[in-house]
């Protein structure tokens, strides 16, 4: 936690979450000198809560074609980088109503238009890929989704992050952001395991707190526009299904079924919090996850509860837009305070998915690599991770 | 998750900061429903209480395993357990044979370095005949479903005064890799492994472990798999089988 020691620019990443751990992979490969702080565990605040879904961007196909290029292509590029971590399983969009085949055409057009493989099944063949569906759909097209451990695949970041000298730090809270001059040099923390205070000096400081941006932005005397937009999630016991199961739509609520080893994870919903570490699990929210899933596979209503619990998203846009964050982008956006606020050494990346944080991270260490005069290209696209076992290494 | 009703339960906590002489309990009263879970009401003190409160918790659905705490002094996933399971004050220690490092929290580094390598995640699909559905599940011993918590080596009475023994979790972890169908395993490096003093032999077979997984993998049948497949290989090369492990021919 020293300031200024040797040569290689330091950039202190504040928030350990995927976005975080693959931002300090992305600047130790490029030679950059990292310290990343983290109040908890590593992935205690979104990203190890999140359906355990790797987007094939099918999702976003039609209204968010942005986010659906995205999530295709990193898809692809995670499962290179990132061998073991998925299950390989796919996905299904499943059409029940005439609602759902009058949205087929516009839902192939988006998938070809965004570069997303399908392939239409009838509903015979879907059963016999999935008993479990409902029998009455009409229609099912698959699409390279996958489902992923939600906290061992962004640790696998981490793990490599710390073999190639990055400083990961957790059970270390961020007190204040230190600014003088119009310029952020640092900041001071308290280590939650001896209770110390000190403070880490730092070229730049990245912000990586998903629905916490705006909180730690305020340290800096900036607004982030940020909305903390929740979603319950209900996992049953069974693997009611191998594949991952959504349903034929516009996205809505309990419209998607990963399984993850022996559970069936149903989700989700999605409201606006200000407070992010305040969610609640309202019960009509889970109701309607056993109501929607239920749809999509029937056998849902007989699973055996396991849990209930709701994940914030860190969705752009100001809290005064429409109240429920289902219109807002799944995009990221990579914030430059020098730019927007004329405060110099601090960056915000915040946004995305948990699919999207390798990208995420290009994208944010580029600007931060422009700002400290590094030229070193981006290598995580080639980098195959380590184990996430050795995120634990000391 | 929210109910209507609330009410007002005692959770008694362990605390120790680095520095500390001794551990010490602290008591807080959580207003929450009955059907919170112990993680929720951990969550409550450090939200209302007190935030320097150290805890794990990652997934929240009993999949990452990183909440693994004593409730009562037995083994359980703090996401998953009920206050209502229980009648007046909750007592919330951190899991047993690892290093304490900041109130209920453990230090995972000795658990994970037990592991043999290599160490994929999730199965792929391909292990799968298609459409695995729930019926099938019991019946295809899915070790993946191991999620590294860490309560069988808490529960496990050889880890209490043995901090070689790999543990229950790093043998039925080999003994997945073994089992899968995987051509990617070398299978005598794997059973060198699990044929070390600290390895399967060390199991005195109390079963503990398999009482305290929270994922059904059943740890202790598993090592009882292993140590049938290293008897066998053992006189196949003329060599002894320790003792004690001699006559399990039935398990």
């Amino acid at each position: 936690m020293s300031e200024g020691a040797g040569t290689a620019p330091h950039v202190l990443i504040v928030g350990g979450g995927g976005t975080g751990g693959a931002l300090a992979h992305d600047l130790a490969l490029r030679g950059v000198r990292v310290t990343l702080v983290e109040r908890g565990e590593f992935t205690s605040g979104t990203t190890g809560r999140h359906h355990g879904l790797l987007h094939s961007g099918a999702r976003y196909a039609v209204n968010d074609e942005e986010s659906a290029i995205e999530c295709i292509e990193e898809n692809m590029l995670l499962r290179r980088i990132a061998p073991g971590s998925f299950e390989e399983n796919d996905g299904l969009f499943v059409g029940i109503t005439d609602e759902d085949m009058a949205y087929l055409p516009s839902f192939l057009e988006g998938c070809e238009r965004t570069g997303i493989p399908t392939q239409v099944l009838k509903p015979d063949e879907a059963l016999r890929l999935e008993p479990n569906l409902n029998p009455d759909l009409k229609v099912a097209v698959r699409v390279p989704d996958a489902t992923m451990d939600a906290m061992r695949m962004p640790l696998r970041f981490f793990a490599t992050a710390r073999a190639n000298g990055a400083d990961l730090l957790n059970w270390v809270d961020v007190l204040d952001l230190d600014l003088g001059g119009g310029v952020i040099s640092g900041a001071h923390v308290r280590d939650l395991i001896t209770g110390k205070q000190t403070r880490i000096g730092a070229d730049i400081v990245v912000n990586a707190t998903g629905p916490w941006s705006e909180q730690v932005a305020r340290m800096a005397g900036v607004d982030v526009p940020i909305r903390p937009s929740p979603g319950v999630m209900l996992a049953v016991r069974g693997r009611l299904t191998n594949m991952v199961i959504n349903r034929l739509h516009a996205s809505g609520d309990g419209d998607i079924i990963v399984p993850q080893r022996a559970l069936s994870v149903i989700g989700t919903s999605s409201w606006v919090v200000s407070d992010p570490d305040d969610l609640g699990v309202p019960a009509d929210h889970v109701q309607r996850m056993v109501d929607e899933g239920s749809i999509l596979v029937p056998a849902v209503l007989q699973a055996p509860f396991r849990a209930a619990w709701s994940a914030a998203r860190p969705l752009i846009g100001s809290r005064d837009d429409a109240d429920s964050g289902r219109e807002l982008s799944r995009t990221f956006k990579t914030i430059d305070h020098a730019v927007d606020d004329r405060v110099e050494g601090f960056v915000t990346i915040t946004g995305g998915k948990g699919t999207t944080l390798r990208g995420m991270a290009e994208v944010c260490a580029d600007a931060v690599c422009r700002k400290l005069g590094i030229d070193t290209p981006c290598a995580t696209r080639e980098t195959v991770l380590l184990p996430h076992t050795a995120a634990y290494a000391a | 998750m929210t109910t209507e009703t609330t009410s007002t339960r005692r959770l008694r906590v362990h605390r120790f900061k680095r520095g500390d002489d001794t551990p010490h309990m602290e008591e807080f009263d959580v207003p929450l429903g009955e059907d919170a879970t112990v993680l929720e009401a951990l969550r409550w003190i450090q939200l209302h209480g007190d935030p320097s409160l150290g805890l794990r918790h990652s997934c929240f659905h009993a999949s990452c395993g990183t909440c693994g705490v004593r409730v009562n002094g037995r083994e359980r996933l703090a996401c998953v357990t009920k206050l209502a399971d229980f009648s007046g004050t909750i007592t919330v220690d951190p899991i047993a044979n690892l290093p304490v490092l900041l109130d209920v929290v453990v230090d995972m580094t000795t658990f994970v370095a037990h592991y043999p390598d290599p160490h994929p995640i999730v199965r792929e699909s391909g292990f799968l005949p298609e459409a695995a559905v729930a019926d099938d599940l019991d019946g295809h011993e899915r070790y993946e479903d191991c999620i590294e918590c860490g309560l069988c080596l808490s529960a496990c009475p050889v880890a209490a005064t043995d901090d070689s023994y790999v543990g229950p979790a790093a043998l039925a972890y080999a003994q997945r890799l073994l089992e899968e169908p995987r051509d990617d395993v070398d299978r005598d490096a794997l059973l060198d492994w699990a044929d070390q003093d600290a390895g399967a032999w060390r199991c005195h077979a109390a079963f503990e472990c398999t009482e305290a997984c929270p994922s059904d993998v059943r740890p202790a049948q598993r090592i009882m798999s292993l140590r049938k497949e290293l008897r066998h290989r053992r006189r196949e090369q003329g060599r002894e089988v320790p003792e004690h492990a001699a006559g399990e021919e039935a398990t």
